[in-house]
């Protein structure tokens, strides 16, 4: 595999809550500006991965993490390693859409205030604005941006909280099954701004759907009881498996 | 003889449920499946009928007992005494009330005060000899009526229970009438000082001594009842307080909530549930005995006048007592913003404390601005700290070093010791009280309402 | 607006701006910063909490030590005043103090005139004669004898002995005087002081000498309190808690009874005191200062207390094992009385002990209702006039003898015992029984 292609790989990637392991040796490399799809079924893993990569599992008391994760071949879970610094590289979208209880505006620039990227109120709103664009919600609220963010429709909090993210500039988003409390609508406007999205950015997301899986991402790597089953592109896992439970899952035997 | 007569009461009922009990299982003994209730029930019935009525008489007549006596002995009086002012009357009654159990001697006494003395124990103990005589009459008399009703076909179990449920709908009236009742004492009370001192020169004069003369008769024993300095002395203080426990429980709950492992929580909040556990009379000595005297001493070496009753030192006490009930508020509110705001912080990149200051807090401001309002309400309410450490004598001062008074320090002055009932002066604690409790009802009610729709946004 | 930015056109670092750059650092100092305004809060509540147990405990402790003085006594019939007295009632007359004068005068043949032999009999309890009296009037036998006995202390002495009195104070600064430290001195050469448990203090009433006062009225006082308040606010508050739970219809009339609920349960007690005094002593002429009314305002001011903890308690009782007692054909009210409130019981016990120990520890309530009077003897039943532990503590912080200030911390520390074991035993009650379903 091409270096200079892996944005991020893990390498024997252990997880424990307390007592229970929650994903075994899990090696896996993920592409640079490419969308990865993990799927799997439920309580496979895929969520636990996904938060091991910008280091959300600190904040869950009891989570011990074993193994490496490279970001741009520095091990994020070296000592010495930032994990402000990390998560401004590494964006997250949640399940559930959690704007902050502030204004659209506050929330999009959220973000690049305490980071300090704008030096200006200017360079501040104009932060915002290509944000909001770009994650394709600007022309909804243009005249609403100092109303409170959790006012907005469930398919608009999901694109605010994508435009807060894509507002730090990450390298990387991660997705957490970011439509599976949106409408069918909302969904497919999502879906399309992960594939403008995915030029800029490297995307990961866990999802249910093994429909938005085919159509949002170029990889897909399939979680089956805390371990990688099988891992390639999206157009082949879905025709051609080569493991067994692969196949079963794809054609809804299990799951 | 009011125990006894609760026994007895206590006796016949069980005889009576006993009694019904039997008459249904003899009733029910050709045809077991024939009553409609189990016989307990039946029991049960006759021995409510019974009881409730007679229990009834026996309260009504313990509450109306005294009154009824004191008009008995008051009609037996001489036309002459009868007819004087109706306060002296009172302490006439008093007087003979006191001779008749014995607290005064009653060698020296006038003899119409022996004779009502003595009208007052015959009453008294007449109407203490009818009353087991009553209650039992009533008891059997319910007993009489219910038990021929006891028929197979009574329906003895839904009766009882409704009876029984009506008693349960009593009891959660009585948290109503205690409401009521302090309205309505206060309210009463407090209207016949005003009838006395206008409202106007209550609310807005800055002069406060109420010492007023004993007799009605000497000079300057109106007293004055401005009681804006009270009502200074008291901001002043639990602004001190406020300020203390404000950043301290605040900053403790998000160090517990937020921060701390589960080893220092389960240390620290026992040790704050303590302080909350400890009465106030000994935060009151504390502030009296340690910190009071610690703050003068401290003021002397900084060449400042600190008064050994200083404000200072019964808010900064009053301040840590409310600590416990800020940080718990607080810890609570705070536990309730979702995690999902705070992962959506992180995952931006944002410290631990940028993600408190500016997404956990502000969602949390509702609920933490309601648990200060409480505790606010707590510290304008508190009594002992202030009592013991404060000062009696009503300043006008926002000088925290200075001495002075609070609404419940005038309010338990006014009330200790002995004094009649009526004048301007205890009149005046009701008054007071009335204040209090009007204004921290009012703190209630707001905190009580922001801290619940608080909750509901997020249930 | 923009061209939008490209990603890989950007260094890996975060460090892209002016005010980036210099950010990270500030950020990390803000969050030292933040962080340890909150331990210090900690710190300070801890610290305080310990500087309150800790001086209560310092001045409290010595309280539970006095000293005593052994004295030769002759009781001579002739010196008591009684050598015509026949029946041992007569002992009630006896001029015990005189046996006590005659020892330490003969101990000290110097002090003569009348200051000094004034300033001698101080150094004794001014109960010691009294104690004395009732010694000798359970021990009849005992007229005529010789024997050493050990008496009381006055507090001024016994603090001389604790090292509590600052001997190299002016004569004039200090309670005792030159010449009756040189006395307690030569009694403590000659063997005569004895240290010894304080059981004066848990066996006697109130008194205006310290040596002599005792917490058993206040505790007493307490106790009819309490069971007063216990058996008023407990099935009260069970009752209206399970109606409001179980059997109330929704609706405003009930919202508006919650409500009252939960604000009585925060208006100050000094108000229910205020509503004690105007109702129960004015309107219906109860007696002053009797624990009956006491326990009468403090129930009133637990109700709401017991009420929400036993709503709380009933409502953690799932809805499953209502349906189970119904589906098999009970009454609601059978599953009330068989079902659930034997599950909820545990929690409103605690929840009505957590009440009882704030019924406790409160002061204001009863001083409305008069029960700060002095009152010496040992209330026999909730109809004397008495006094409470805590109003206790109150009576005696306020005296000016500093001997008191020993014995208030002392009361404290008890009173702080029943309160932590009231709530250990709550804590226990809770974790024994708790259920998880």
């Amino acid at each position: 595999m091409n270096s200079a292609a892996t944005k991020i790989s893990t390498r024997g990637l252990n997880v424990f809550y307390g007592d229970k392991q929650a994903l075994f040796d899990v090696n896996l490399d993920l592409r640079r500006n490419q969308v990865t799809a993990l799927i799997g079924p439920s309580g496979c893993g895929k969520s636990t991965f996904i938060r091991c990569i910008n280091r959300m599992n600190d904040v869950i008391e009891g989570c011990r993490v074993r193994g490496k994760v490279i970001l741009d071949e520095e091990d994020i879970y070296c000592d010495d390693i930032d994990v402000v610094q990390l998560r401004a590289r590494v964006g997250m979208v949640f399940q559930k859409p959690n704007p902050f209880p502030k204004s659209v505006y506050d929330n999009v620039a959220y973000g690049a205030r305490i980071h300090g990227l704008a030096d200006t109120p200017g360079e501040l709103d104009e932060i915002v604005m290509t944000s909001l664009e770009r994650a394709g919600l600007l022309d909804e609220v243009r005249d609403r941006l100092s109303d409170p963010g959790t006012g907005l429709s469930g398919g608009q909090q999901q694109r605010l909280c994508i435009a807060r993210a894509i507002a730090v500039s990450p390298e990387v988003i991660l997705m957490d099954e970011p439509c599976s409390s949106l409408d069918p609508i909302a969904s497919a406007r999502i879906e399309e701004l992960i594939g403008e999205l995915s030029e800029n950015y490297t995307i990961v997301i866990v999802t249910h759907s093994m429909q938005q899986a085919a159509r949002v991402s170029q990889r897909a790597a399939f979680f089956h009881l805390g371990a990688v089953v099988e891992e390639g592109e999206t157009s082949r896992i879905f025709t051609d498996p080569s493991d067994e439970r692969t196949r079963d899952y794809i054609t809804g035997r299990f799951g | 003889m009011i125990v006894l007569t609760a026994l007895l009461l206590l006796l016949v009922v069980t005889l009576a449920f006993e009694t019904g009990r039997r008459r249904a299982v003899t009733l029910a003994v050709d045809t077991p499946r024939s009553l409609h209730s189990r016989p307990v029930y039946h029991g049960a019935f006759v021995a409510l009928c019974g009881g409730l009525p007679a229990l009834f008489v026996l309260l009504v007549w313990l509450i109306a007992h005294a009154a009824v006596v004191e008009q008995l002995v008051l009609a037996q009086l001489p036309e002459a005494l009868r007819g004087q002012q109706p306060e002296r009357v009172a302490l006439f009654l008093a007087e003979a009330r006191g001779i008749a159990s014995g607290h005064f001697e009653n060698q020296r006494a006038a003899p119409e005060l022996v004779a009502a003395a003595a009208d007052f124990l015959r009453f008294s103990t007449f109407s203490l000899r009818l009353l087991p005589v009553v209650v039992l009459l009533v008891a059997l008399a319910g007993f009489m009526a219910s038990l021929p009703r006891c028929t197979p076909a009574l329906r003895a179990q839904r009766r009882v229970e409704k009876i029984l449920r009506a008693l349960l709908a009593a009891c959660s009236g009585v948290a109503v009438l205690v409401t009521i009742g302090i309205v309505l004492s206060l309210v009463f009370e407090a209207f016949q000082f005003f009838l006395r001192v206008p409202i106007s020169e209550f609310l807005l004069g800055t002069h406060w001594s109420p010492q007023t003369a004993i007799r009605a008769d000497q000079v300057g024993s109106s007293g004055a009842f401005g009681a804006v300095p009270v009502f200074a002395g008291t901001l002043l203080i639990t602004a001190i307080a406020v300020l203390v426990a404000a950043p301290v429980g605040l900053y403790s709950a998000i160090y517990l909530s937020e921060y701390a492992r589960a080893r220092l929580r389960a240390v620290v909040k026992p040790a704050l549930e303590v302080l909350a556990g400890v009465p106030t009379v000994v935060y009151g000595f504390f502030a009296a005995l340690t910190v009071g005297p610690t703050l003068r001493t401290l003021g002397e070496q900084l060449n400042l006048s600190v008064a050994s009753e200083s404000a200072l030192a019964a808010g900064l006490v009053m301040g840590v007592m409310i600590i416990p009930f800020v940080s718990s508020l607080s810890d609570d509110v705070i536990r309730a913003v979702p995690q999902s705001l705070r992962e959506g912080s992180l995952g931006l990149g944002a410290t631990p404390s940028e993600t408190i200051r500016r997404v956990v807090l502000p969602a949390a401001l509702p609920g933490i601005v309601g648990a200060l309002l409480l505790a606010v309400s707590r510290a304008i309410g508190e009594t002992m700290i202030v009592v013991m450490a404060a000062g009696l004598a009503a300043n006008l001062t926002a000088n925290p070093l200075e001495a002075v008074t609070t609404v419940t320090v005038q309010i338990v002055t006014l009330l200790t010791g002995d004094q009649e009932f009526d004048s301007a002066k205890t009149l005046a604690a009701f008054a007071l009280g009335l204040l209090l409790f009007l204004v921290t009802l009012l703190l209630n009610v707001i905190a009580l309402s922001v801290v619940r729709r608080y909750r509901e946004q997020y249930d | 607006m923009t061209e939008p930015r490209a990603a890989d056109a950007r260094p890996n670092t975060l460090r892209r701006t002016r005010a980036g750059k210099q950010s990270l650092a500030r950020r990390y100092a803000a969050e030292r910063r933040f962080r340890s305004y909150g331990l210090l809060a900690i710190g300070f509540a801890l610290l305080s909490l310990a500087l309150l147990l800790g001086s209560i405990i310092h001045r409290g402790l010595p309280a539970f030590i006095h000293h005593e003085v052994r004295l030769e006594l002759h009781f001579d019939p002739v010196l008591l005043g009684i050598e015509r007295a026949t029946a041992p009632e007569a002992f009630a007359f006896a001029d015990c103090e005189a046996l006590l004068r005659a020892s330490l005068q003969s101990f000290f043949p110097e002090a003569r005139e009348r200051r000094a032999r004034r300033e001698l009999f101080a150094l004794l309890s001014a109960g010691a004669g009294f104690e004395l009296c009732a010694t000798l009037a359970a021990q009849p036998a005992l007229l005529g004898s010789r024997g050493a006995r050990s008496l009381p202390l006055s507090s001024d002495a016994d603090r001389y002995f604790k090292g509590e009195v600052n001997a190299a104070l002016p004569e004039s600064e200090r309670r005792l005087s030159d010449r009756q430290l040189a006395w307690l001195d030569a009694l403590a050469a000659a063997g005569r002081i004895e240290r010894r448990f304080a059981m004066r203090f848990f066996t006697g009433g109130d008194s205006r000498e310290p040596e002599l006062a005792g917490v058993l009225g206040a505790l007493v006082g307490s106790f009819w309190t309490l069971l007063v308040t216990l058996l008023l606010s407990f099935p009260v508050g069970v009752a209206a808690a399970v109606y409001l739970e179980e059997f109330a219809p929704k609706g405003r009339l009930i919202d508006l009874v919650e409500v009252n609920i939960n604000n009585l349960a925060a208006v100050p007690s000094i108000v229910f005191g205020l509503l004690g005094l105007a109702v129960f002593l004015n309107f219906f002429g109860l007696p002053r200062s009797v624990p009956l009314v006491g326990g009468m305002v403090l129930a009133l001011m637990t109700l709401p207390t017991v009420i929400i903890a036993s709503r709380s308690a009933l409502l953690a009782v799932p809805p499953s094992i209502r349906e189970a007692a119904l589906g098999v054909g009970a009454s609601p009210l059978q599953v009330v009385m068989h079902h659930v409130l034997p599950l909820a019981l545990p929690g409103i016990l605690t929840g009505a002990i957590i009440g009882m120990a704030r019924a406790l520890g409160e002061t204001a309530p009863l001083l409305m209702i008069g029960m700060v009077a002095f009152i010496v003897d040992i209330p026999g039943g909730p109809l004397e006039p008495a006094s409470a532990l805590p109003v206790q503590v109150f009576l005696w912080a306020d005296s000016p003898e500093r001997a008191f200030e020993a014995r208030t911390s002392a009361a404290i520390l008890l009173l702080l015992t029943f309160l932590v074991a009231m709530n250990l035993t709550a804590v226990l009650l809770r974790s024994r029984f708790e259920r998880r379903y």
